[in-house]
């Protein structure tokens, strides 16, 4: 490759500096693995001599591998290479342990060396991996009709006390949720379908002399639809928005296919934050990231963010979504109206929940209330624990 | 590796550009090192920026056939790597005599009843084809899981025959626009590359490379609408494909320059989209330029 012994090297070696790179974006909560690492070390080896272009988009290409990202990407690469340029003020050179990384055999051993200083580098924050996943939650057949209950049944969520909050919140987790199913493209072998399966047909017909009497079929499959919960957390929602947050992380645990999002006057998604073990944990991580909890509703303008990010993933369309929101729109009712006719025309059923509607005076007199409805398939009202359960059985129905 | 007909990044950018594709950095150092590192090249942006454009460049600058998978909704195994033909064999059954039987139902699954389907082929093929799966977002997870297994063997073993795998694999582009997320497997088996619109001058060079015959006005022009257009709050914005049509269907009505009329007679060229067009046409002189 090319010669290395003109040029000046970093004082620390070549591959901590690589190494700390990825550790850099590790701390920016990038997933960066050993794995990742590993190739970004044989890119920039790859590449020969490297500039600064030749290191970002050596980067750029191993270690992410998503569009978001890229702005953190950005950021760690300017620090990380202004640290480099402190020691270093030519280029940064490599030399690694192995020549170039080809597949040869005579290399796999240096290659491997290369690795397990890789590794070992890598070990101290590895550990952090661990607490992703979430244990599938087993669907709990527990109904809210528990005793000493009933009376929070029917409390709306505004006058509850601390106490009994939390106690309402363990018990909003362990609804059970259903959401309805829609079929698909996809086929599976079945006993009664609707398609014929020339091709088991014909291998059963094999045992008989090439005489199919055992005719096979397959039949479509089904799956979950999505459920989409968009929640408002402006002021007047702030105590349904919390009972409902709980609802959301019900939900998480009820199938895979759930998004959150929230809004006030912008739209934020919780749908990763939510998926940790803790709720109230999960709860708080929300707080902070949402910068205007409590602070006005701008619905049509949230829908129009979600819908222009999201309408073409799989997450919207054929969901069945509930919004959760007063309706008090601040901004222009007719482009709410026209933001709720798309998410109609993508969705398979669309939900509001309303908790005004849990005071017998309501009509939905606001705005931008009326201006929604015409797109909404039900309308509940999801002030207290009772609509809670009216709210679940309306995702199944 | 051996075997490529260039040695750094940017003798690479020269021959793309030679074959009309005009890569920036960033994306040649992708090609480059999935080239050789052997691993697929991962490729995702907005439709219409030229991502399936790349493999088929590739596929040239290297004098390697192209084999591409096109995903969808549905799509299998049985669609993507192989399958019997059956109504062949079931004709064979039916010609032999059951004496014959026995002796030669081996032959029934022989190369000659195999239907080769993409994936298969470039396992055969190895480094003599460039694979290119595109859409791969359309595809589901199982095909995904599916999928990923291939990339990371270039081995498959179909029962009857054997183990089939290639001696070097074969170059892989992935294509995704996005409308779900791949999983984290697969995409650390890839390099990863986001495609973004082009520069202004750099789109324009590419109208010209791909559309020789429109003057050098109307190109600049053209792609200085599309970006005044990709600014504006549109649900589908218009890509270098776009661009190029627009410009092609422009070039055909004899225009040397871009006029508000002229825009407004060949908007579906570019704006593809009901809502967005009645967005866009009131604001046409301004998007054709400020001068109007």
């Amino acid at each position: 490759m090319v010669d290395r012994a003109t040029r000046g090297r970093t004082p620390e070696g070549p591959l901590p500096p690589l190494i700390r790179f990825g550790r850099d974006l590790r701390r920016r909560d990038l997933s960066v693995g050993t794995g990742r690492i590993l190739t970004f070390v044989r890119a920039v080896d790859a590449l020969g001599l490297v500039d600064r272009d030749a290191l970002y988009w050596a980067g750029r290409a191993t270690l992410i591998a998503r569009r978001e990202d890229i702005p953190t990407f950005d950021e760690a690469f300017d620090a990380w290479y202004r640290s480099l340029r402190a020691t270093e003020d030519l280029r940064v050179e490599l030399d690694l342990p192995a020549p170039a990384p080809e597949r040869d055999d005579a290399d796999a051993g240096s290659m491997q060396d290369l690795e397990v200083q890789l590794a070992r580098a890598a070990a101290e924050w590895h550990r952090a991996e661990d607490d992703e996943e979430v244990a599938p939650d087993e669907e709990s057949s527990i109904r809210i009709v528990a005793s000493g209950a009933e009376v929070l049944r029917s409390k709306s969520f505004s006058d509850l006390s601390d106490a009994e909050r939390a106690r309402v919140a363990a018990l909003i987790r362990s609804l059970r949720l259903r959401v309805p199913v829609e079929r698909t493209r996809r086929t599976r072998p079945a006993t009664k379908g609707d398609r014929f399966d020339l091709r088991r047909t014909l291998r059963r017909s094999l045992r008989t002399q090439g005489e199919p009497f055992e005719r096979a079929w397959r039949a479509r499959t089904a799956r979950r639809r999505p459920l989409v919960l968009i929640l408002d957390i402006s002021g007047s929602m702030a105590p349904y928005s919390r009972a409902l947050m709980q609802f959301a992380y019900a939900a998480m645990a009820a199938g895979r296919r759930v998004e959150t999002f929230v809004f006030g006057t912008r739209l934020t998604r919780v749908t990763r934050t939510l998926r940790t073990r803790d709720p109230d944990r999960a709860l708080r991580d929300i707080g902070r990231q949402v910068e205007d909890w409590e602070g006005g509703t701008r619905i049509g303008e949230s829908l129009r963010a979600l819908l222009d990010a999201w309408s073409q993933r799989a997450a919207l369309r054929g969901a069945v979504v509930v919004l959760c929101s007063d309706g008090l729109e601040r901004g222009d009712p007719e482009l709410l109206r026209a933001q709720m006719a798309r998410l109609r025309r993508l969705a398979h059923r669309v939900i509001w929940v309303n908790p005004l509607k849990g005071s017998p005076r309501y009509e939905p007199l606001a705005r931008g209330m009326a201006a929604a409805l015409p797109s909404v398939d039900v309308f509940l009202s999801g002030h207290n624990l009772e609509s809670m359960e009216e709210l679940a059985a309306a995702l199944e129905g | 590796m051996s075997g490529l007909p260039f040695t750094s990044v940017d003798e690479l950018q020269r021959s793309l550009s030679d074959h009309s594709y005009l890569a920036d950095r960033g994306l040649s150092t992708a090609i480059y090192l999935s080239l050789s590192l052997g691993k697929p090249l991962l490729l995702e942006g907005e439709a219409g920026v030229g991502k399936t454009e790349v493999a088929k460049t590739l596929s040239h600058l290297l004098g390697r056939d192209l084999i591409r998978l096109q995903c969808y909704e549905g799509i299998d195994a049985s669609q993507a790597l192989y399958e019997w033909n059956y109504s062949r064999q079931l004709i064979a059954v039916r010609a032999m005599d059951a004496a014959d039987a026995a002796t030669h139902v081996d032959d029934l699954f022989g190369e000659d009843f195999l239907v080769e389907r993409p994936l298969l082929a470039a396992i055969q093929a190895g480094d003599r084809a460039v694979l290119l799966v595109d859409e791969l977002d359309r595809a589901d997870d199982e095909f995904e899981a599916f999928l990923l297994e291939i990339l990371s063997e270039f081995a498959v073993t179909v029962p009857e025959i054997g183990r089939v795998a290639s001696a070097t694999p074969p170059a892989v582009v992935v294509t995704s626009n996005r409308t779900r997320e791949l999983h984290d497997a697969l995409k650390r088996r890839c390099l990863y590359h986001w495609i973004d619109h082009p520069q202004l001058d750099r789109e324009v060079a590419i109208v010209r490379a791909r559309a020789p015959h429109v003057s050098e006005g109307l190109a600049r022009g053209v792609a200085e609408a599309v970006a005044r257009l990709r600014s504006l709050d549109l649900a589908k914005l218009p890509g270098v494909a776009e661009t190029i049509d627009w410009a092609n269907a422009l070039a055909f009505l004899g225009a040397e320059e871009l006029s508000e009329s002229l825009a407004a007679d060949t908007l579906g060229a570019v704006v593809k989209d009901h809502e967005d067009q009645e967005l866009v046409a009131p604001r046409l002189a301004e998007v054709v330029g400020g001068d109007g």
